[in-house]
């Protein structure tokens, strides 16, 4: 893919629109009280997207079956995650499964 | 910075040690990040400048993702907005933790991330605070960029970067980060559950990025308890 406009556009919004939701506390501080209600609901959004983005990456590729080597690795990294392994421990773990699944020719 | 100056001299070697795991678990992701971008297809510069300026783990994964996908640019920053309205919570917990300058302010500003909120607002004393946001905020931005460019640079070295299981650190590193809500929130669970069906019964019939949009649907079984 040519990765050009597309990706300044998307860069170029992205950015700017990042600062502006980090410039919230600093620039509301001590002017406005954000109602709880509203703090909850957009941290339980937060946690939907994560899901959602976790679910549709480990499961799909171009709108079909990812294969069953990033699943699996995906798994593990969930396990590990559970199990309150580190960070690092649970990234190379997920990485570690489906590269080793792959190199024994699971797709 | 002379309050900068002053915090950086407190003596604390457990919370040392802990933001030094993190911002070498971010490296190591940072790396991901660099090396599955370039291997997608997109030019060095792209992730470069996009951890300088966006500086957000999770979106700037998710809008990489969706653009190399073949998805719209503005499907692709919508998501990683989406993603990003947490930032505003964040920056309203740690408002008081930047310190009282201007400048301080508006670099801090862009140093509010996941981590450093945690850190931040895991110590007893506003002080401490104040050092935990900023020798985090500092160190992973660091760390995060460094990475990132490494990364970046090796992408066209590690050829298909499926044969090293990359593609299924991005998921598992979500995974880390949605558990603990996951775990002590049933109705954040349900929710979340419901709306990763969706996304996942919409992806064979809706564009790239979309699937992610309609999980918010999931929210609609969600009560503030």
């Amino acid at each position: 893919m040519s990765g050009g406009e597309g990706a300044v556009v998307a860069l170029l919004v992205l950015a700017v629109g990042t600062y502006a939701l980090r410039l919230t506390g600093p620039v509301l501080h001590g002017r406005v009280e954000i109602p709880v209600r509203v703090r909850e609901l957009s941290a339980g959004a937060a946690v939907v997207l994560l899901v959602a983005l976790l679910a549709t990456g480990a499961l799909t590729e171009d709108g079909g079956f990812a294969g069953w080597a990033r699943p699996a690795g995906v798994l593990m990294g969930g396990v590990l995650a559970w199990r309150r392994a580190p960070f690092a421990v649970v990234v190379l773990g997920a990485a570690a499964t489906t590269a080793g699944l792959r190199a024994m020719g699971v797709g | 910075m002379r309050s900068l100056h002053r915090t950086l001299q407190i003596h604390d070697p457990v919370l040392l040690r802990d933001i030094s795991l993190v911002c070498a678990a971010g490296g190591v992701v940072g790396v991901s990040f660099g090396a599955i971008s370039v291997a997608g297809g997109l030019p060095v510069w792209v992730p470069v400048v996009m951890s300088l300026v966006v500086y957000a783990g999770a979106a700037q994964f998710s809008a990489v993702g969706i653009l190399l996908a073949g998805g719209g640019p503005l499907a692709a920053a919508a998501t990683g907005l989406l993603l990003n309205t947490r930032n505003a919570a964040f920056s309203l917990a740690v408002a008081d933790v930047l310190g009282p300058g201007r400048l301080a302010r508006f670099v801090g500003a862009h140093l509010v991330t996941d981590e450093t909120a945690a850190f931040a607002l895991a110590q007893r004393d506003p002080e401490r605070r104040r050092v935990a946001f900023w020798v985090s905020g500092l160190g992973l931005f660091t760390v995060w960029n460094v990475c990132v460019l490494a990364g970046a640079l090796a992408g066209t070295a590690l050829g298909d970067t499926a044969t090293y299981g990359l593609d299924a650190a991005f998921p598992a590193v979500l995974a880390a980060l949605a558990l603990p809500a996951l775990r002590d929130r049933p109705p954040v669970r349900r929710a979340a559950l419901l709306g990763a069906a969706v996304a996942l019964a919409a992806t064979a019939v809706t564009p790239t990025g979309v699937p992610v949009l309609l999980a918010l649907a999931g929210l609609a079984v969600w009560r503030a308890s």
